[in-house]
C-alpha cells in the first residue's frame, strides 16, 4: 500500500492499465472474453458504439465498487456479491438508454440486459478489482471497455459496410433498391456477413491481422 | 521432352539459393513439379499414403471430372435454347454456347485461387499446395451458370484463405474447399444461388417453361416433368457439372479404378441415401416423401457430391470403418435436409460440410475401439499375440 501513495494519479504504470487492453491485452482478441456480444451487436456501428459505451460504464463502475468493498466481501460468496452489483449497474444503464436513446435500446433489446453475463465484466472483477485499489480498478475498467469497443467497432464497420453498404447508417455505396452508386454496376450486399457465423470469422480475421503486426502475442 | 527439361533447368538458375530471385523459389518449384515428376516425395499432410506425388493424384481427379464438365457445357446450351420455341441447333452449336459460358468462370476460379496459393507459398515459404488443381475446377462446376464472376472470385478467396490457408494449407483443412466456396456464395447471395431462374443460362420467363430444378419444384410440391432417363443423362436444369449421372459414373469408375476415390464412401453414401428414402416412402406425406429412391439418386447434386467431394482424401474420414459411417451419414443427412427443409432443396452440400466436421471424431472412436479390442485380445490370450 505504501508505494501506491507515492504514485501520481497518471503514473506510467497507471497509464499502462488503460493502454494495455487496446492491443497487447485486448479483452476480446487476446483474453478471448465477451465474444458472444461481439457477434450479436455488431451488425450496425451505431448499436455497437452504444453497446461499447454501456459495457465500459458497467466495467468501470463495478470495478470501483468491488474494489472499495474488496476487504469486506467474504471470498466464499464473492461471485454473488459481484453479480448483484453488476446487475444493479446494468439495470441503471438499461433505464438510461430507454430514457435517452429509445430506438437504439429497442434494437439492442435483450443484449443490454445480457451485459450481466458478459465475461469481461466478471473477468476483470475477479482478476483485477478484487486485488487492487479503486483508482487503478477504475482505469483498468476504462481500458478494457475501450479495448472491447475497438474490436466491436472494427467488426461492426466491416459488417455494416459489406452487409448493408452503410457506414453509421449512411448509404455510402448507393441505394440497393433504386440501384444507384455501386449497385448500378451489379454490386450486391453480402447476406452472409450479417449472420453470426460470419461475425465469428471476422473476429478471427481481426485476431489474425493483430497477431501479424504484434509479434508479442504469438505463442511459441 | 529433353528440350523442355533443359529449358526448365536453365530458367531455374536464378531461383536457386543465392540467385537473384531466390524469394520466388517456391513459386518456380510449383511450375517445375507440375511439368516433371519431382525426385522427392511430398512430405506433409495429405500425402503419406501413396506412391505417386500429390500433383499426379490431383490430375487424375481432374481427368475424372472432364466427362461431367463436357456434358455440362452441352447441357447449358441445350437448356438455354430449349426455352426458345422451335430452335433446332446442332450439337456443336449447343456445346459451343455452353463452352463460352463456362470458360470465364474456370479461368477466374483458377486465376484467383492459384494467385492466392502462390502468394501464400512465397510469403510463408512453403510449397505451393496442389489441392487447388481440383478445387479450381470443382468450384465452377457446382455453381449456377449465371453467377457473376466477381461473386465467384470472392467465394474462391473465402474458400482458399479461410478454408485452407488459415489451417496450414492442403492436407490440413477441415472442410472441403470447393463446398466451402459454394456454401459461402449460397449464404451470401441467395438470390443468385437458388430459386427457379438461376439454373438455366439467361433464363426467360416464358409461360409453361420452368427453369426450376427437379428438387426445387418438388420442394414446392409440384411433380417435375422430367423422365428418369432425362435425369440420368442429365438433360435437366442444374449446376454445370452435376446434371449428368452417366458422366459422373464414368468419373467415379476412373477414381475407383485408380484407387484415388474411396469406393467405400461412395457405396455407403448411396446406401445411406436409399435406406433413408425407403423410410420416408413408407410415410409418404408429400411429393418429396413419395419420390422414389432411384429418382432421388438421379436428381440434384448428390451423385456429384458423393463421388467428387465426399471422397476428398483430406476432409473425409481416414479409417476404413470410419469411411463406411461417414459415407452412410452423408447420404442420410442429404435426404433429411432435402425432405425436411424446403428452403435448402439440395442437402448434399450441407450434409458433407457437416460430416467433414464430424469426421475426425469418427476416426478417433474407430481408432480407440481398435486399441481397446487389441488390448482385450492380449489379456485373454497373451501367448498368441506375443
Amino acid at each position: 500500500m505504501s508505494d501506491t501513495n507515492k504514485e501520481g494519479l497518471f503514473s506510467k504504470s497507471n497509464i499502462k492499465l488503460i493502454t494495455a487492453p487496446f492491443n497487447d491485452d485486448n479483452p476480446i482478441s487476446v483474453q478471448v472474453l465477451g465474444i458472444c456480444s461481439a457477434l450479436a451487436v455488431t451488425v450496425q456501428m451505431k448499436n455497437a458504439f452504444v453497446m461499447a459505451l454501456s459495457v465500459t460504464a458497467v466495467i468501470a463502475l463495478s470495478n470501483v465498487i468491488i474494489s472499495l468493498l474488496r476487504n469486506l466481501i467474504p471470498s466464499r460468496i464473492r461471485i454473488i456479491v459481484q453479480l448483484v452489483i453488476v446487475a444493479l449497474l446494468v439495470i441503471l444503464v438499461d433505464l438510461i438508454l430507454k430514457a435517452y436513446a429509445y430506438d437504439v435500446s429497442k434494437q439492442l433489446s435483450v443484449f443490454v440486459g445480457l451485459i450481466i453475463t458478459n465475461c469481461i465484466v466478471m473477468g476483470r472483477l475477479e482478476a483485477f478489482a478484487l486485488g487492487n485499489t479503486p483508482w487503478k480498478s477504475f482505469l483498468d475498467g476504462i481500458g478494457n471497455g475501450i479495448g472491447y469497443g475497438i474490436i466491436l467497432m472494427v467488426v461492426a464497420f466491416l459488417r455494416e459496410l459489406l452487409g448493408s453498404g452503410k457506414i453509421w447508417g449512411f448509404e455510402i455505396l448507393g441505394d440497393p433498391i433504386e440501384k444507384t452508386g455501386l449497385y448500378a454496376y451489379g454490386y450486391v450486399n453480402n447476406g452472409f456477413i450479417i449472420l453470426a457465423p460470419m461475425a465469428l470469422i471476422v473476429v478471427g480475421i481481426v485476431i489474425w491481422v493483430q497477431r501479424h503486426f504484434n509479434r508479442k502475442l504469438i505463442e511459441k | 521432352m529433353q528440350f523442355l527439361r533443359n529449358t526448365v533447368d536453365k530458367l531455374k538458375k536464378p531461383f536457386l539459393k543465392g540467385g537473384k530471385l531466390e524469394r520466388y523459389e517456391k513459386g518456380f518449384q510449383a511450375i517445375e513439379t507440375f511439368l516433371f515428376v519431382p525426385n522427392h516425395t511430398t512430405k506433409h499432410g495429405a500425402h503419406v499414403r501413396d506412391g505417386i506425388d500429390l500433383k499426379r493424384t490431383m490430375m487424375i481427379v481432374v481427368i475424372a471430372l472432364v466427362p461431367a464438365l463436357l456434358f455440362g457445357m452441352y447441357n447449358i446450351g441445350y437448356q438455354h435454347f430449349s426455352q426458345v420455341e422451335g430452335s433446332d441447333l446442332s450439337l456443336i452449336h449447343l456445346f459451343g454456347y455452353g463452352f463460352w459460358k463456362v470458360l470465364p468462370s474456370i479461368i477466374v476460379s483458377y486465376a484467383v485461387g492459384l494467385g492466392i496459393e502462390f502468394a501464400f507459398a512465397i510469403w510463408r515459404n512453403h510449397d505451393v499446395n496442389e489441392g487447388y488443381l481440383v478445387s479450381g475446377l470443382l468450384i465452377p462446376m457446382i455453381m449456377p451458370i449465371d453467377l457473376p464472376l466477381w461473386m465467384l472470385a470472392i467465394s474462391v478467396v473465402f474458400a482458399v484463405v479461410i478454408g485452407k490457408e488459415v489451417f496450414g494449407g492442403t492436407g490440413m483443412n477441415i472442410f472441403n474447399p470447393a463446398l466451402l466456396a459454394r456454401a459461402f456464395a449460397f449464404f451470401s447471395y441467395p438470390n443468385f444461388m437458388s430459386g427457379d431462374k438461376v439454373w438455366v443460362s439467361d433464363a426467360m420467363t416464358t409461360d409453361g417453361m420452368s427453369g426450376a430444378t427437379v428438387l426445387g419444384s418438388l420442394a414446392q410440391n409440384i411433380t417435375p416433368s422430367y423422365s428418369t432417363m432425362d435425369m440420368f443423362l442429365g438433360l435437366i436444369p442444374g449446376s454445370v457439372g452435376e446434371t449428368s449421372k452417366l458422366a459422373i459414373i464414368i468419373g467415379a469408375l476412373i477414381l475407383i479404378a485408380t484407387g484415388i476415390g474411396s469406393w467405400k464412401i461412395m457405396l455407403s453414401g448411396v446406401i445411406g441415401a436409399v435406406v433413408t428414402v425407403f423410410a420416408f416412402n413408407a410415410v409418404g406425406l408429400n411429393e418429396l416423401m413419395n419420390f422414389s429412391w432411384y429418382n432421388h439418386l438421379m436428381v440434384g447434386g448428390f451423385a456429384f457430391a458423393i463421388v467428387f467431394m465426399a471422397t476428398d482424401p483430406v476432409s473425409a474420414a481416414q479409417t476404413e470403418r470410419g469411411k463406411w459411417m461417414y459415407g452412410f451419414l452423408v447420404g442420410f443427412f442429404t435426404i433429411m435436409i432435402r425432405i425436411f427443409n424446403p428452403a435448402y432443396p439440395e442437402g448434399a452440400m450441407l450434409a458433407i460440410l457437416l460430416m467433414n466436421a464430424v469426421a475426425p471424431t469418427i476416426d478417433y472412436y474407430v481408432v480407440n475401439s481398435n486399441i481397446v479390442k487389441r488390448k482385450k485380445r492380449m489379456k485373454t490370450n497373451p501367448l498368441k499375440t506375443a
